[in-house]
């Protein structure tokens, strides 16, 4: 059997960075392949590539044995490949029907149109009504327009680029039995992730990228998860580890927390009642767009919770994140550059951002630049950020070690309470792991954590106690440990209106 | 094909090197508009940039007016600068530039004949609080009912002149003048006069305010924390409430301090330089102290020798107007030249730029 796709020694290099180094590899007809690395690995510039949107330097592909290089986007669809972005491209003030119109050659009748959609919707058990208005989809169903949209082009290759982030796990079920089922078809399908356990129960092939070059190739179902974590990583991980500790007095008390969003798209609170105890970790798990980041603004004092808010017996309801910041409610948000960090101004500065009351960089209403400086290096050297140094512009850093910059900059300061949202997003596995074993370590010395993620393999490995924020509301937090991935899907929400249409086989797996 | 690449950081040598480039095209492309209109470039650039200072027909006037002309420059444009950094767009200083005055001046004459040695501070109070005041309206509206404030205080420009031409005519017009428009002349009277402070040097007390407004300015920005929030402000906007900045606070701050800056300016210059209330007294010091602010980087020393030069456009180019009859409007689209060749080789600062095909990312 000839490869569909294969590539032969591709590369690519951006100016300080070389993306892809001579990658090669091949996928099959009807193979599910994928592809694997951290962040940074070269995977996206790889897929890029192979969609026509990036050109590469030298190296050269085949699709069905013919030469292959697309020149843009439109080409790579006429030859038969197509792809489902990370990030949706989609109008929600427009119906599906017409979002998939939108993105085609030469559109058909809406009628036609609607007809054929629910047709390959059936086909593939992803219900899709032509005629809502994407903007009162949820991720879930937003992805199934994106997948469709492909689907209707009878694709040879489909690229999907790490399609289950946005997902609940039941959602993530349902996406596998659709990609299965197209694959069954002959149609083959060019997986990105950095999910092992997914891979492992999905891919039937995995080629592993490391600083853009291929550092393996191996069959998921028949090595570990963690064998593939060091292929991809190179080092072997240690799983972020605590003594067992009593929790202590409850030091974050929220209670009633309602709140309406300030903005047109944001997510309103509805009664959202928690309590985190000294030396305790609580997980806030929930996909996307759930209420998380105004959650975070409401215990950080951006926006005011009059009577909602209590820390250590006392309503910081109505005061501001300096003052809260003063009694040891610190906050980490998920946007490092312009949210956490400001990218303009160098680390100094950016320490000065929220230490400037614990640390006292400031004497009299003037800010002590030189205290700040040393208190910014003493973050760098702590959490191992990778900077030339503390002059260095907050925009210059990569996105992990600015994230540790953020994350140790909080630490640092000895919180009570520490609030974090996404503390892992975008950093790669080792740093990763670092910060996860500092957030352990601060519980330990008797802090309340409350991290706020949409990574449920992390909550599950460093909470005490997990909740789920769904659609604004806040579930009953349960003890973290024995908690299957079923249990959390269902707090979670589930998968939206599927569960009737979960096909015969897959509940009898 | 040119793409820019943008800098991981801001690039320090540009950022000094392109104020200083921009006049030099600014120059270039002056002259070859000059010489367009059939006047030697070579000549008319020296008229404008050398002979007020060095040539010795008309340096004994022109030395002095450097500093009458830049002093209001400047202390607006500190104020402005403020604003500016905050990301708080304050174009009205020309009204709050007129309020002041008519503040001040009405404050003064009030006590006419009075010579009493505080009235003249008090007349400065009056006008930094007319300003003030003045620039209140749009921060006002805009923090209780989110107008924009570009448009508040450009508008309030226009009312401020009503008011002007109002009080020149009407209610500040000098009794004694016989019913021509125009007050009581402040600087020839003791109580109320702004005098030359050192003979044939043009400084004033509004020259001296704006030295002090420099050095505050500077000491505010780099070693406050005021100065650091409303740097944070500009950058972003969402760190910056994160950092516990409110910006209800720091809108009023920046409006207030900038329209308290442009009043003392209008109230200096209508008790000095210019003399009495009239109805044209102002002659767009607070528009072209927005160029200032930009030409000086909204950078407090950048800004002292930016009001230098652009005062010196001003008196070069007059003297440019009178010696080889340069019409008005040629000077004035050359230093409108200024800020457009600053603001395209701004880029430089940010990115870099670099020659080749590349494919489209």
């Amino acid at each position: 059997m000839t490869a569909l796709l294969s590539i032969d020694g591709l590369t690519k290099a951006y100016p300080g960075v070389v993306a892809n180094a001579s990658v090669s590899f091949a996928v099959q007809p009807g193979e599910v392949h994928a592809l694997l690395g951290e962040n940074g690995a070269g995977k996206s510039t790889l897929v890029k590539m192979i969609y026509g949107l990036v050109k590469p330097d030298a190296g050269a592909m085949s699709l069905n044995g013919a030469a292959y290089a697309p020149a843009e986007p439109r080409a790579a669809r006429a030859a038969g490949v197509a792809m489902v972005f990370q990030h949706f491209s989609l109008f929600a003030a427009l119906s599906v029907a017409e979002n998939i119109a939108l993105g085609m050659e030469n559109p058909p009748k809406p009628r036609d149109l609607a007809q054929r959609i629910r047709d390959v919707s059936e086909t593939y058990g992803l219900p899709l009504d032509p005629g809502r208005m994407v903007g009162d989809l949820s991720a879930g169903e937003r992805q199934r327009v994106e997948i469709i949209r492909c689907l209707l082009q009878d694709p040879r290759l489909l690229i999907m680029d790490e399609p289950t982030s946005v997902l609940t796990p039941q959602e993530v079920e349902i996406l596998f039995h659709t990609l299965r089922k197209l694959a069954a078809e002959g149609t083959a399908i060019l997986y990105i992730s950095h999910k092992l356990e997914e891979i492992r129960s999905l891919c039937d092939e995995a080629t592993i990228l490391r600083l853009g070059k291929v550092v393996a190739t191996c069959t998921p179902r028949e090595v570990t998860a963690a064998h593939m974590a060091e292929l991809m990583v190179g080092k072997s991980l240690a799983a972020p580890r605590r003594a067992a500790t009593e929790p202590g007095a409850v030091l974050l008390d929220v209670r009633g927390l309602t709140l309406l969003p300030a903005s047109p798209f944001g997510t309103p609170l509805r009664d959202v009642h928690l309590t985190v105890r000294a030396g305790e970790v609580l997980g806030i798990g929930g996909v996307a767009g759930n209420g998380q980041d105004e959650l975070l603004a409401a215990l950080s004092g951006e926006v005011p919770a009059p009577g909602a808010v209590w820390l250590e017996g006392a309503d910081v309801g109505r005061i501001g994140p300096d003052a809260r910041r003063a009694l040891g409610l610190l906050c980490a948000p998920e946007e490092r550059l312009g949210h956490a960090a400001a990218p303009d101004m160098s680390l100094t500065e950016n320490a000065v951002l929220t230490a400037r009351r614990r640390k006292g960089l400031d004497r009299g209403g003037f800010v002590d630049w030189r205290g700040a400086r040393v208190f910014a290096q003493e973050v760098i050297a702590a959490f191992d950020v990778r900077t030339p140094g503390p002059d260095v512009a907050a925009r210059a850093l990569s996105g992990g070690n600015l994230q540790k910059f953020v994350i140790g900059r909080e630490i640092l300061q000895d919180p009570r309470v520490l609030v974090v949202n996404q503390p892992t997003w975008g950093v790669d596995a080792s740093a990763a792991a670092d910060i996860r074993q500092a957030l352990l370590s601060l519980a330990q010395k008797g802090a309340a954590v409350v991290v706020i993620s949409q990574d449920l393999d992390e909550l599950l490995e460093i909470s005490d106690r997990f909740c789920a924020l769904n659609e604004g509301r806040l579930s009953e937090p349960r003890p973290a440990r024995g908690l299957s991935m079923e249990q959390v899907g269902l707090m979670l929400g589930g998968a939206h209106d599927m569960h009737d249409v979960l096909p015969a086989e897959e509940g009898a797996q | 094909m040119i793409r820019l690449i943008k800098r991981p950081t801001p690039s320090r040598g540009w950022i000094v090197a392109t104020p200083v480039l921009a006049v030099i095209v600014t120059m270039i492309a002056g002259g070859i508009m000059f010489a367009l209109l059939g006047k030697d470039p070579f000549e008319a650039i020296r008229i404008i940039f050398l002979d007020p200072l060095f040539d010795d027909r008309f340096a004994a006037y022109s030395r002095p007016q450097l500093l009458v002309k830049a002093g209001p420059l400047i202390l607006i444009a500190i104020g402005l600068s403020l604003g500016f950094r905050a990301g708080i767009w304050n174009i009205g200083a020309e009204g709050q530039y007129i309020i002041g005055a008519i503040c001040g001046a009405g404050f003064g004459l009030a006590f006419y004949p009075s010579e009493n040695v505080l009235i003249f501070p008090g007349m400065v109070m009056a006008g930094a609080l007319g300003g003030w005041a003045w620039a209140m309206i749009p921060g006002i509206l805009k923090t209780r009912f989110r107008t924009n404030e570009i448009l508040v205080s450009l508008l309030l420009v226009y009312v401020a002149e009503a008011i002007l031409a109002s009080a020149a005519t009407n209610w500040l017009r000098n009794p004694d003048g016989a019913g021509f428009p125009g007050s009581r002349n402040l600087s020839r009277h003791a109580g109320t006069a702004n005098p030359e402070l050192l003979a044939n040097t043009g400084m004033h007390w509004g020259v001296v305010a704006a030295f002090i407004a420099v050095i505050a300015a500077y000491v505010l920005l780099n070693k406050h924390v005021l100065g650091y929030q409303i740097k944070l402000a500009g950058q972003a906007p969402r760190a910056a409430r994160f950092a516990g900045v409110n910006p209800t606070r720091l809108v009023l701050l920046c409006l207030g301090v900038s329209g308290a800056l442009a009043g003392m300016a209008g109230l200096f210059e209508v008790s000095g330089p210019a003399g009495q209330i009239s109805i044209d007294f102002n002659v767009g010091y607070g528009f072209t102290a927005i160029i200032v602010a930009f030409l000086g980087r909204l950078h407090p020393v950048g800004i002292l020798l930016a009001g230098l030069l652009m005062a010196l456009t001003y008196i070069g180019g007059e003297l440019a107007q009178l010696m080889m009859g340069i019409p008005a409007s040629a000077i004035q689209a050359f230093q409108g030249m200024l800020l457009f060749f600053l603001l395209a080789l701004d880029v430089l600062s940010n990115y870099q730029i670099k020659f080749g095909r590349e494919a489209v990312t």
